[in-house]
């Protein structure tokens, strides 16, 4: 179950001062009155409200991610030093980044290009080998969760594969392909096949029996039950599925793109590295979080688009 | 009116579980007449779903033999319409989405798309939610959504309706009203019907027959009471009759005097 449930990152840290917080009765003046009251309203009014209930808003809401990047900085700083250590100065690495973003998108010959065409590389990478593995892997899904002959022949296997680092599979997409890049889309199209696998499947297993019932009380045909039935009660358990194997894909391709070279990201990171440009290897870090940050934000939107309440009365 | 149309005869249902084969149903033999209103009722536990799934054909008895209409019944089928005790809507469908799929699976192929539609609108108007039929199930009241289940049941417009608690979760109030619905319905549309309750006031204000079931495991048919009262009936005015106190009270009797100790055999 665990796997198959949906986490919002941001959810945690958002909900628990809302649960915490009634909306509180009474208008300005009770909340003058009793300063604590203050810092019990809901952050959703904190636009249109006198300037202590913002101040509150800002206080629960506002400042803790601030202080923790703060801290971040701070720590950095102290490491850091002067920067003679060789790790920059974040002032250093504000100025290098100011200098990378001025122009992304620059081609200077194929080692050299913007970070813009490195992260792209990268997502295009991701893309294709994420979408092999969804044609490949959704409808295996699909068919080892309805058949338990097909599972008890395939799990032994996927129990056997799954706990490999990807990485050792690139040796053999060199071997078999005769190329880094298609090599690369071969190590994400392994790492992100099992997770859609093995969410599908579960899905399939844990459609709730009361709609296959109704399935069969209906009389409805195989296209009917795949379509109005099976396939909408395991979609929340796919999209979680494409959720994982999307973070996974995009943890792994920095790593492949490190060993097969090209334009992509990893590579950047490496290639700065040669030319010890540690500045260059923050700004990547940076960059290589926000896009998974983005790309998971986007798949959780889309999944809570297609969840729905449970049958259970 | 009187031709036996669903036949019960001899069936005893187990369940093999992991420790070891737990009896259900023994010795279960039934008659039900075509338009005539069944209810099985008591205590949790002692397989009076059972029953009305192997009438359905979800499951298939161990022992023994269900007829429908003088046919082995082998499967679900549309004419054996199923009220499932917690609604069991598609919650990704509407409400009239839930109803067409029934609806376009039993008539469309005589039938073009309008008609079809036609005739899902005129099921969601039986149950009288019109106005609800673009709501999806999670937008809608527990009783409402109970009357979405009846109205899909109906729009195949079955030869037999078989209920499972219809109005076990909702409240006493609402449970009133869809009770006073059904008999209304039922009344038009001449259903052969089967439900399962726990409700003696359910039981006797709905029935033709009551079917008293003994305490599980291995329960099976303690005795069948015919309720004597005239339809249409109203439930104001049954309350001072002394029929209906009479047969409610041998109900009661049957239940918690001669099967009450269902905790101390349990």
């Amino acid at each position: 179950m665990v796997s198959a449930v949906f986490h919002a990152p941001l959810d945690a840290s958002a909900s628990a001062p809302t649960a915490a917080s009634p909306p509180t009765p009474g208008g300005p003046a009770t909340v003058a009155a009793a300063p604590a009251a203050a810092r019990a309203t809901p952050d959703t009014a904190a636009t249109a409200l006198p300037w202590r209930e913002r101040a509150g808003w800002f206080w629960r809401v506002g400042l803790p991610p601030l202080l923790g990047l703060g801290l971040l900085v701070v720590v950095w700083s102290l490491i850091a030093g002067n920067g003679a250590s060789g790790i920059p100065t974040p002032q250093a690495t504000w100025v290098h980044a100011l200098d990378i973003f001025a122009d992304p998108f620059y081609q200077a010959g194929p080692n050299d290009q913007g970070v813009g065409w490195n992260v792209l590389s990268s997502l295009q990478r991701v893309a294709t080998g994420f979408g092999l593995a969804a044609l490949v892997g959704i409808p295996l899904g699909f068919a080892i969760g309805r058949f338990d002959f097909l599972s008890r022949m395939f799990n032994p296997l996927i129990s056997l594969l799954r706990p490999v680092s990807p990485l050792a599979w690139l040796p053999i997409g060199l071997l078999v392909f005769k190329g880094a890049n298609p090599a690369a889309i071969w190590t994400i199209f392994i790492c992100s096949i099992w997770p859609m696998i093995i969410n599908t499947a579960v899905g399939v297993q844990r459609v709730p029996q009361d709609y296959l019932n109704v399935a069969r009380v209906l009389n409805l045909s195989e296209w009917k039950v795949f379509t109005r039935i099976l396939f909408p009660a395991v979609l929340p358990y796919l999209l979680t599925g494409v959720r994982l194997a999307v973070g996974t894909a995009w943890l792994v391709i920095v790593a492949a793109e490190m060993l097969t070279g090209g334009v992509g990201i990893g590579f950047w990171v490496w290639d700065e590295w040669n030319n010890l440009n540690v500045a260059s290897i923050i700004i990547a870090i940076v960059v290589i979080g926000l896009v998974g940050l983005l790309l998971e934000l986007a798949l959780v939107k889309l999944a809570s688009l297609f969840t729905y309440e449970e049958v259970k009365a | 009116m009187s031709a036996p149309y669903i036949q019960i005869d001899r069936v005893a249902q187990t369940f093999r579980t992991k420790r070891g084969n737990f009896p259900a149903l023994r010795d279960i033999s039934l008659t039900v007449q075509q338009g005539e209103f069944v209810t099985l009722i008591g205590h949790s536990g002692c397989g009076k779903s059972t029953l009305l799934n192997l009438i359905a054909g979800l499951t298939r008895p161990t022992e023994g033999v269900l007829l429908c209409a003088g046919r082995e019944i082998a499967g679900p089928g549309p004419e054996r319409a199923v009220v499932f005790q917690n609604h069991s809507l598609l919650p990704w469908l509407t409400c009239f989405e839930n109803v067409y799929l029934a609806v376009e699976r039993v008539f469309s192929e005589r039938e073009n798309r309008a008609a079809l539609r036609e005739r899902t609108q005129a099921a969601l108007a039986l149950v009288g939610l019109t106005h609800a039929a673009a709501k999806r199930p999670g937008e809608i009241s527990g009783g409402m959504k109970q009357r979405v289940g009846i109205a899909r049941a109906l729009s195949m417009e079955p030869q037999v309706l078989l209920m499972d608690e219809p109005f076990g979760a909702l409240d006493a109030l609402t449970r009133a009203k869809l009770q006073d619905e059904l008999l209304d319905i039922v009344a038009s549309t001449r259903a052969t019907v089967v439900m399962v309750t726990h409700d003696v006031d359910e039981a006797v204000l709905l029935s033709d027959r009551i079917v008293m079931m003994t305490n599980g495991p291995a329960a099976t048919i303690g005795e069948v009471l015919s309720v004597d009262l005239p339809r249409p009936r109203d439930r104001v005015a049954l309350a001072d009759e002394p029929r209906y106190q009479a047969t409610r009270k041998a109900v009661i009797d049957f239940l918690y005097t001669r099967q009450g100790h269902v905790e101390k055999a349990a």
